[in-house]
């Protein structure tokens, strides 16, 4: 039962980051490349009409991580407590972002808004870039100083940043130097993934030029990914064990590697949904990969006084789980009836939508 | 230890209050939207379809708010009460995963196909995505206040040596005797406050001598659901609760009605009066005797406990400020049931439309049914303390251990500075939609 819920968990994050990421790849791309008005607009509109039913399926992980791992809910929730409040405030200036530029028609208004919605869903997916860089490190789980544990050996706390900025420090906080390249690599992958959702969704003018602006980003994650595996390497010797013992697990990154090479060849790919595709490979491989080469550990300790947190000592009763894997699966099947009358109904370009308002 | 407790209170306090002015608003709203859809399918009036549709724009923006300022609220019950989520997340967190799979994604896919989906629906189609939106928001009240029901009167539980809740009984999360009046009275009262919102939205047209038609109806209608659910919040549903705190929470009943002796032959209705913490009683108080007795046991003599015959531990900590809560509620509560009985006096003399003290009263009076939502949630929750688990866990003791008042009081600062800003663009975004009216832009 835990791995079900581990599993089920896993798909409602790696969807919800597949969809909201293209929202928050979107933002980046509006950011730095839509110059014109109508580009812009169209842009922001191919966010602006989907992200809050996005955000549910955040909403969704968060709710069943409560219910199935309650332990480990409390544990990372106040142990990264003020990068997680942090993103509640980003999210919410994404949010008024997209919501109010188009309401008033004269140039600042607008500029301040796309600003917002640019700026937060770059830190946004920076932000959730370093969050998997924090659990792939480990923590100190129990403030262990000097041999001393300051909490329960489940409970920790991080600093924003650690003056040594180091991962193999003692007490490492949410930012250093391993965590920021997992970040850069967040953004750049969502940046990709951002670029082909406005491909695929619009016909802005920008569309042929985002092709070659996907393919650069694409050499410079090619080399990021390569460099970040060999300095995991150093962080945490024991990274790669998992895919040595079993080796089926190298599907995941296999994932990873298809939509990576793939992505060289974005210029010849004819048909939109396929670019689309190609990117959701890359997020999906980049999760589940981080995800298995930790199973079933899924916060890891850097002391050797307080172990790791896995599913199995943060989990809820076995009653729990099972009742409520009835109501999961009713639950997935009707959200998939959900999934594909709205794809029927909202698929195709949105430039001549009508949004309401 | 203690200002961090409090700096925690305050933050869910100050951000649970923000967040229930939006859903309190979508919930009633929807099924005011459902019946204007409804109308239109029978009698074929683009009158009411356009009612439909301007109503679920104001939703939109109200779902929108509703979504950025929930997650934070899913978020704080790991963030900041850390130690009370390790502790019964097995069972309030079985409510509240269900809420996500059971209603957002309900609500969320179907109010996409509501707005963008008309033309390629049909009516009959966009009814029902109307009324999935609907279903999926009091889906959500429900799973909301079940949670609710649980720390008010928990059930179905088993606690382990270490200390944890786990689940026992699945059925009785539904069950619980608390859950049902609790829900049915908050979803009339949000009813009750879109009613308000209609009627007041159309009182406005009215006055301002635009959109006279769309005027007229959204006075009417809003005058009908305010009549039917001021009363039914008040009879039988308020009654059902009141009985329910009386039976399962007898401290927080003599706080909340400001019984500080207890009487031998029945215990009197307090109006008004203000709690004097120091010398245990209310100063000004007018009061009519035997009633409470009455109200709760049917029995003019019954004798009521009051807080004389509990320990200090046990009572609410802020009694005060419970006692306040509940009497504007209920001071506010039948307001509304008066200017609704006198509106639809009017209705019935066809004078409703051209009587402005009442519609000027009836517009100015949109604040007031958000703060008796708001003010009946304070009664249950200030209701509830010392506890977070009534009776079983103490709210200081569900607080996230590693989470220090810094860091706490940074946060809330920048919640207050940010929901500022929200709700002023929130108001500016509803106030234009409202000026613009229902009447659709030709294309």
């Amino acid at each position: 039962m835990e791995i079900f819920w581990y599993i089920a968990i896993a798909i409602v994050l790696a969807v919800f980051f597949i969809l909201d990421g293209y929202d928050f790849g979107t933002g980046i791309i509006h950011l730095f490349f839509a110059k014109k008005e109508k580009d812009k607009e169209v842009i922001a509109k191919s966010a602006g009409l989907f992200w809050d039913s996005n955000e549910v399926w955040l909403v969704a992980a968060g709710g069943m991580l409560f219910m199935a791992f309650p332990t480990f809910y409390a544990s990372v929730f106040s142990g990264f407590y003020l990068p997680l409040i942090i993103v509640l405030w980003l999210i919410i200036f994404r949010a008024i972002g997209l919501e109010f530029r188009s309401q008033f028609n004269f140039q600042m208004w607008r500029d301040i808004w796309d600003t917002s919605f640019g700026v937060s869903s770059l830190l946004l997916a920076l932000f959730f870039g370093i969050a998997l860089g924090n659990i792939v490190r480990g923590v100190n789980l129990g403030g262990v100083e000097n041999g001393i544990s300051a909490y329960e050996g489940h409970y920790f706390f991080l600093p924003l940043w650690d003056s040594s900025f180091s991962p193999l420090s003692e007490t490492p906080g949410v930012i250093d130097w391993f965590t920021l390249i997992i970040g850069f690599i967040s953004v750049i992958t969502l940046a990709i993934h951002g670029a082909n959702w406005v491909i695929l969704k619009t016909n802005s003018t920008i569309n042929l030029k985002l092709k070659g602006v996907i393919f650069k980003l694409n050499i410079l994650l090619a080399i990021l990914t390569i460099f970040s595996i060999i300095v995991w390497q150093t962080v945490n010797p024991n990274s790669l064990n998992n895919f040595a013992d079993n080796p089926y697990l190298l599907v995941f990154p296999l994932i990873y590697l298809i939509g990576l090479v793939g992505l060289f060849f974005i210029k010849k790919v004819k048909k939109e949904s396929h670019g689309f595709m190609l990117s959701t490979l890359l997020i999906l491989g980049g999760i589940t990969s981080s995800l298995a080469s930790l199973f079933p550990v899924i916060l890891p300790s850097i002391n050797n006084t307080h172990e790791s947190l896995t599913i199995y000592n943060t989990s809820t009763s076995e009653y729990g789980l099972s009742v409520a894997f009835i109501w999961g699966i009713i639950g997935f099947i009707l959200l998939f009836v959900y999934m594909i009358i709205q794809k029927r109904l909202m698929g195709g370009k949105i430039d001549k939508m009508d949004y309401g308002h | 230890m203690e200002d961090m407790l409090f700096y925690d209170r305050l933050q869910f306090a100050f951000t649970i209050t923000f967040h229930y002015i939006f859903p309190q608003l979508t919930m009633g709203l929807s099924l005011i939207i459902v019946y204007f859809k409804w109308k239109y399918l029978r009698n074929n009036n683009e009158k009411y379809n356009n009612a439909a549709k301007f109503f679920m724009k104001i939703f939109a923006v109200n779902f929108t708010m509703g979504v950025v300022t929930g997650i934070p609220m899913e978020f704080q019950f790991g963030t900041n009460w850390a130690k009370f989520s390790e502790l019964t997340g097995g069972i309030i967190g079985q409510t509240l995963a269900m809420e996500g799979m059971f209603s957002f994604f309900l609500e969320s896919s179907f109010l996409a196909l509501f707005i963008f989906g008309e033309k390629l629906m049909g009516q009959k189609l966009h009814f029902l995505t109307g009324f999935l939106v609907f279903l999926g928001s009091w889906a959500s009240g429900w799973f909301i206040l079940a949670t609710n029901a649980w720390m008010q009167h928990p059930v179905g539980y088993e606690i382990l040596e270490n200390g944890k809740f786990v689940l026992q009984n699945f059925s009785s999360l539904f069950s619980n005797p608390w859950l049902l009046p609790a829900f049915l009275h908050n979803q009339l009262a949000s009813v009750v406050t879109s009613s308000f919102v209609v009627a007041s939205i159309g009182a406005f047209y009215i006055l301002r001598k635009k959109q006279l038609e769309y005027g007229q109806l959204f006075l009417k209608t809003g005058v009908i659901f305010g009549l039917v659910s001021s009363l039914l919040v008040a009879f039988p549903t308020g009654d059902w609760n009141a009985k329910n705190v009386a039976k399962y929470q007898p401290a927080s009943f003599a706080a909340m009605e400001g019984i500080f002796e207890t009487e031998e032959a029945g215990a009197e209705i307090v109006l008004i009066g203000q709690p004097n913490m120091v010398e245990k009683k209310l100063d000004n108080k007018i009061a009519v005797p035997n009633i409470l007795s009455f109200l709760t046991h049917q029995d003019w003599n019954k004798q009521i406990p009051g807080m004389d015959q509990f320990k200090k531990e046990e009572l609410p900590d802020n009694i005060p400020a419970l006692y306040y809560s509940y009497h504007i509620m209920v001071g506010l509560g039948t307001i509304f049931i008066g200017v609704m009985v006198l509106a639809i006096f009017l209705l019935w003399r066809k004078k409703l439309y051209t009587f402005k003290p009442l519609l000027w009263f009836i517009m100015v009076l949109v604040p007031f049914p958000y703060i008796a939502n708001l003010t009946g949630w304070y009664t249950a929750e200030l209701g509830r303390q010392p506890y977070l688990v009534y009776g079983l866990l103490k709210t200081s003791d569900g607080v996230s251990p590693t989470v220090s008042s810094g860091n706490t009081l940074f946060t809330l600062l920048g919640f207050v500075a940010l929901y500022m800003l929200l709700g002023l663009l929130f108001l500016v975004l509803v106030g234009k939609t409202i000026n613009e009216g229902p009447k659709l832009k030709k294309h």
